[in-house]
């Protein structure tokens, strides 16, 4: 598989009054052509600052202490802020969270979603506009002609959602950045708009990067997926592994925590404590005094990441081989055991791709 | 969940009754938020109101405790009419009704601190006598709800997001609520925290024998804390029943597309996921429609001749085990 864009070592700090926040640790992860990757973590786990580090998009007080981000065998940190709109506007785009706030009131969404051709100087007016009318019937805008000259008010917030969705692949991107696209959608709207980027992925061929915080949206559409935790990824793989087989606490911890319609029981599991404070991270595992399961060297040492499969890696102690062995939570446990059944049935495939990957140390 | 399955005929806590209320009465931008609804909420209960942006679910919440006027209909709590009672005979019943609201960035006073926040209702109610016992009732609220007495001198930005909806519950809590309105309290929280809030809810709904009347789009969560639940629609409720029985027998085409959009944490199920969609304009065909009930204690919005539809679908129910696709995680 073609790798699109490789992140490498990232570490974003920012400054504030009370000193440096260290927000990115060292983050690595790539991203296939043609995927989805998605990164899940909390709020403050740093997802949302990785992805505009690769849009040049970071705020003022933010500064990259190390690591590149590869672009097709160039680094997009070296390159110069022309080179970097150049590729904001014909290689990478960003859908955002609120599409209240993500369009200009005061502009018809036609010309909106034409703007980016215009800017770039890729078509006239007239052919832009063509495009745009055109995007807009793809992201299922209906009568899209005669909506062209219409501002986001008269639009409900899915519509106004797809609009985005049409700004953001106008160019035919190759890679497409959403940031918790339908967090802000009701359930039935999320469904269709999800459906909507799955659709346009065969139709553009794009890759697509997906940060959310809910794992059921994950579920549907993830490849791959990266789960963060205090700046750093905790452990990726491909969506089967990550809910079928996860082995970091932290993932446990999040499905856990998620009641299923078909959750019954008392009390749900409950995640103790809060993420620490990345003014001054713990030299350990970040997660460990949230951890039931940490071992005393959680507390003492950063766990590298240790090979699963070819495709799937965490950084937990737990999987050094002189760790003692641990029974996982039963509802991890019933899901370890579907695994297995899946893919001694053959419902699951095991991914065989040969890939070293730079994150694993030694 | 709570007192359901008692043989004693439950007591009604909350009784709405024809509610209406609309916004901009008679004028050419008149928005119907709620269009004639009804539905009691009995006590020790946990009442869960879905729907969709805009469907009416936290005006329902905003007019029960009078946050609004009604336009018709009556609101009885405790079998007293409080729809049209004076604000300050209001003031009794809001002694005895409280809300958590969404947006705990939003809902606390940043220049108040956390122990004046938890107070105020102490105070408006005149519940403590001197400061002393105003500082303890308050340092037994913060106690409750798993923060420290450090706590009480802080001020709001100091918290996180679940720590201040934990000082929003201990506000709701002080004058000794038996009824509390949640409007989507765990919406804005992370994932991690979400379990910890509704947890808590629960385990004070135990304590106190607290009613609650639960609002949230995020389906999955509602069902976990609710005996009952009410889908909303356009301003009027498309189906009531108790909590399994709307998820694993839905009638409504609403209740159906809805619950196929609910997205699930299990890869096999979401590849098999088949969306169905919902056709409103079936509701604006003219038939008068009202809820009915179908099976005891499952009520649908229907005209007479849909009846006949919804008892067959509900026939069929008992001969299969569940109308969705079962998960493999659940199988």
């Amino acid at each position: 598989m073609e790798k699109i864009l490789d992140v490498k070592n990232l570490q974003i700090n920012f400054a504030t009054f009370a000193g440096q926040v260290q927000a990115i640790r060292d983050v690595s992860f790539h991203l296939n052509k043609g995927e989805t990757l998605a990164i899940v973590g909390e709020s403050g786990s740093g997802k949302s600052v990785t992805v505009r580090s690769i849009m040049g998009l970071l705020a003022n007080n933010a500064h990259i202490v190390g690591g590149e981000i590869d672009f097709k065998d160039q680094d997009i940190l070296s390159m110069t802020d022309r080179q970097i709109e150049n590729l904001r506007g014909n290689d990478i785009s960003m859908i955002f969270q609120d599409p209240m706030t993500s369009l200009d009131p005061t502009m018809p969404i036609g010309k909106q979603v034409a703007e980016p051709l215009l800017i770039h100087g890729q078509m006239n007016k007239a052919a832009a506009m063509a495009r745009a009318e055109e995007v807009l019937e793809l992201v299922g805008i209906t009568n899209a002609k005669n909506r062209m000259k219409d501002y986001p008010h008269q639009f409900s917030g899915g519509q106004r959602q797809r609009v985005v969705i049409a700004m953001a692949i106008v160019n035919y991107p190759e890679i497409l950045i959403a940031d918790e696209p339908t967090t802000a959608l009701d359930v039935t709207i999320q469904a269709q708009i999800i459906d909507l980027m799955k659709d346009l992925q065969r139709k553009i061929d794009t890759s697509i990067i997906f940060i959310t915080h809910d794992l059921g949206v994950v579920a549907g559409i993830a490849d791959r997926v990266a789960v963060m935790y205090a700046g750093k990824i905790v452990e990726y793989g491909t969506v089967d592994e990550i809910f079928y087989d996860p082995k970091h606490p932290y993932t446990w911890g999040l499905l856990n925590s998620m009641p299923t319609l078909d959750t019954h029981s008392e009390k749900l599991y409950a995640i103790p404590g809060t993420p620490p404070n990345l003014l001054d991270p713990p030299d350990g595992d970040a997660f460990a005094p949230r951890n039931p399961y940490a071992l005393a060297i959680d507390h003492e040492a950063m766990p590298p990441f240790f090979k699963v499969t070819n495709t799937h890696y965490a950084a937990t102690w737990l999987l050094h081989p002189d760790a003692p062995s641990i029974e996982p939570p039963a509802a991890i446990q019933q899901r370890q055991q579907l695994y297995r059944d899946l893919i001694a049935s053959g419902q699951i495939g095991t991914f065989p791709q040969k890939e070293t990957d730079k994150n694993v140390s030694n | 969940m709570s007192a359901t399955n008692s043989d004693r005929p439950r007591k009604k806590l909350v009784q709405v009754q024809h509610l209406k209320q609309y916004f901009n009465p008679g004028k050419p931008n008149e928005v119907k938020a709620i269009d004639d609804i009804s539905f009691d909420i009995y006590e020790g209960e946990t009442f869960g109101l879905v729907g969709e942006s805009g469907s009416g679910k936290s005006t329902t919440g905003r007019s029960i405790i009078r946050l609004y006027n009604p336009t018709s209909g009556k609101i009885l709590f405790d079998g007293q009419d409080i729809s049209r009672i004076k604000h300050r005979d209001m003031l009794e019943f809001r002694r005895e009704m409280q809300m958590i609201f969404q947006d705990p960035y939003a809902s606390l006073n940043p220049r108040m601190k956390v122990k004046d926040i938890i107070a105020e209702g102490l105070d408006v109610h005149h519940l403590v006598k001197n400061d002393q016992e105003r500082d303890a009732r308050v340092n037994e609220l913060l106690n409750l709800v798993g923060l420290s007495r450090d706590h009480a001198t802080r001020y709001p930005h100091e918290f996180s997001g679940g720590q201040r909806q934990r000082i929003g519950i201990a506000r709701a809590l002080a004058v000794q609520p038996r009824f509390i309105i949640a409007d989507e309290p765990i919406s804005a929280l992370d994932v991690s925290i979400q379990a910890q809030v509704v947890n808590l809810l629960r385990e004070i709904q135990q304590e106190q024998n607290l009613t609650y009347l639960f609002i949230a789009h995020d389906l999955s969560m509602v069902k976990y804390i609710s005996d009952r639940i009410a889908v909303m629609h356009n301003g009027r409720l498309m189906e009531l029943a108790a909590a399994d029985e709307v998820y694993n027998h839905p009638l409504h085409p609403y209740t159906k597309s809805l619950l196929s959009a609910v997205p699930r944490p299990d890869p096999m199920y979401e590849r098999s996921r088949h969306r169905t969609d919902y056709d409103d304009s079936i509701e604006f065909d003219n038939h008068p429609r009202t809820l009915q009930e179908i099976v005891p204690g499952h009520f649908v919005f229907a005209a007479a001749d849909e009846l006949a539809d919804y008892q067959a679908t509900a026939e069929k129910y008992l001969h299969e085990a569940s109308a969705l696709g079962k998960s493999p995680l659940n199988a």
